[in-house]
């Protein structure tokens, strides 16, 4: 259904989101247990954990990690896969591999790459890294296979140089790819970073919902989450979302 | 002058069989000339101007221009209009030459073009005839010295078709453009051409040169025109036939 005013649709998200936030009211009345504090609780365990530069503190750490492995990730899944997608040879060569990588579980990569490079930040972000690139290389892959000849080859008769080629006519066809890994790549990480930061590392969200889990603490638990959640919207609202509109202008 | 001497150009078709596309074909056009190629489907016309702008290496033979490989300086128009859907207009016609005076020419063109309304607008939203039109200003807008055309305006409604032929003509004459325009359409090629050559089924020779000698501006409809097609029709029944445009020419007569 198409919404007619832009305002229609924020009324909607908002209420989706009241609605959530009674539900979850209106249980913790029910319950009346330490394992499932009420929003209000929440709330103020928030407050107070930002007030203190606590959450902002593990909360940068973990942001910069996932950055960072996020980055890193979509780069060398995009060469990688651009170079599979258009070398058969190179596809038949690697595809053993990426199969491989697509299905190791990310519990076993985090253990084995903590085990062989040493518990530091390198092996953290790199394990997240491994733990992505093989879906990047998939995306990009398919991407490259339906590249249009006949748009490279207006490039070939003209005459453009290698890298008007590339990124005036190449990459364009690429961007719907590239958003698409960029959206499960950022939901993968996000998940992924935690349970590194929860074996390995001693700071970060994930390391702190360890503390809070050993501690049995659910209201902070669910503060870290609820702070996590916000960004992880923010980001989509702020960046994906414009970036996406940006990059499809051309459809509307 | 533009030389084309082509011993043979063969390919693998998609049973791995070779396939001979051209052979013993051997074309001078002078500069400035309009030269259309006309042949049945099939008989190589395409993979004819592939060689000549160099898109396929794969050829016993050479392609001179002024004496060298011509490298620069080529335009292509193909079958389909072939813009990026994710450029303007403008910036299609951009694409091919980045500089402020390509920008002004840019401008101008597609001014002339009767496409200064919609110089922002993506391809996606214009008719077939206007993409057209943008495709024919991105071949002109690096002032060729020679210009490909592939049966550039199939597929279009007879009086679209007929507008797009005298844009040709009009930037043709102005820029002094050597064109080499292949076409399946023997009414389109004798309004058109300085000259017309015909090719034969695969692998395509050059079977007949025709110098046409009727006043421009001309049209597909004049009586001069249609005269000539069924002269040539009733010379050369075996050479022409399916190649008139009132009949079929998607099969290969021989």
């Amino acid at each position: 259904m198409k919404l007619a005013f832009p305002r229609e649709e924020a009324t909607l998200r908002v209420t989706s989101l009241l609605a959530f936030i009674a539900l979850w009211q209106v249980a913790a009345w029910f319950m009346q247990s330490s394992t499932l504090p009420t929003p209000t609780v929440v709330c103020t365990r928030v407050y107070e954990e930002v007030i203190s530069w606590v959450l902002p503190r593990h909360l940068g750490i973990t942001l910069w990690r996932v950055v960072i492995s996020f980055v890193l990730a979509m780069l060398i899944g995009t060469i990688v896969g651009i170079a599979m997608g258009r070398s058969r040879r190179l596809d038949l060569l690697l595809d053993g591999w990426l199969i491989l990588g697509l299905n190791i579980p990310a519990l076993v990569t985090i253990i084995l790459c903590y085990v062989w490079f040493g518990l530091s930040d390198t092996t953290a972000i790199l394990a997240v890294a491994i733990n992505k690139i093989p879906t990047v290389i998939v995306t990009v892959r398919e991407g490259a296979r339906a590249v249009d000849r006949d748009l490279l080859q207006v490039a070939k008769a003209y005459r453009l140089s290698f890298w008007t080629t590339l990124f005036r006519v190449f990459l364009p066809q690429l961007y719907p790819y590239f958003m698409v890994g960029a959206r499960s790549g950022l939901s993968l990480i996000w998940k992924i970073v935690l349970v590194v930061e929860l074996l390995g590392r001693s700071d970060g969200i994930g390391f702190q919902l360890n503390m809070f889990f050993q501690m049995f603490d659910i209201a902070g638990i669910l503060a870290y989450t609820l702070v996590f959640a916000a960004i992880v919207m923010l980001v989509e609202i702020a960046a994906l979302r414009p970036l996406e509109q940006r990059l499809t202008r051309w459809r509307g | 002058m533009l030389e084309i001497e082509i011993n043979r150009k063969a390919y693998p078709d998609r049973g791995g069989r070779v396939h001979v596309a051209l052979s013993d074909l051997s074309l001078r056009v002078k500069r400035g000339e309009l030269v259309c190629i006309v042949g049945p489907s099939g008989c190589g016309k395409s993979t004819l101007l592939n060689v000549i702008s160099g898109l396929d290496h794969d050829v016993d033979g050479v392609v001179t221009m002024g004496g060298v490989v011509p490298q620069h300086g080529i335009g292509f128009m193909f079958q389909e209009p072939r813009l990026m859907p994710w450029l303007t207009v403008l910036e299609n016609v951009m694409l091919v030459a980045r500089s402020d005076e390509a920008r002004q020419r840019a401008r101008e063109l597609l001014t002339a073009m009767e496409l200064g309304d919609v110089l922002h607008a993506y391809p996606g939203s214009l008719s077939g005839g206007m993409q057209r039109r943008v495709a024919l200003a991105r071949a002109f807008v690096i002032d060729p010295s020679l210009l490909l055309m592939d049966e550039p305006f199939v597929s279009l409604d007879a009086p679209t078709a007929n507008r797009l032929r005298n844009m040709l003509i009009t930037l043709w004459q102005r820029c002094n453009t050597t064109v080499v325009f292949v076409t399946h359409d023997l009414r389109e090629a004798l309004s058109l051409g300085d000259r017309v050559c015909f090719l034969s089924g695969a692998p395509g020779q050059l079977v007949l040169d025709l110098p046409i000698d009727l006043p421009r501006p001309r049209s597909a409809d004049d009586a001069a025109v249609l005269a000539l097609q069924s002269k040539l029709l009733q010379e050369h029944p075996e050479l022409l036939a399916g190649l008139a445009s009132n009949k079929s020419a998607e099969e290969n007569p021989q």
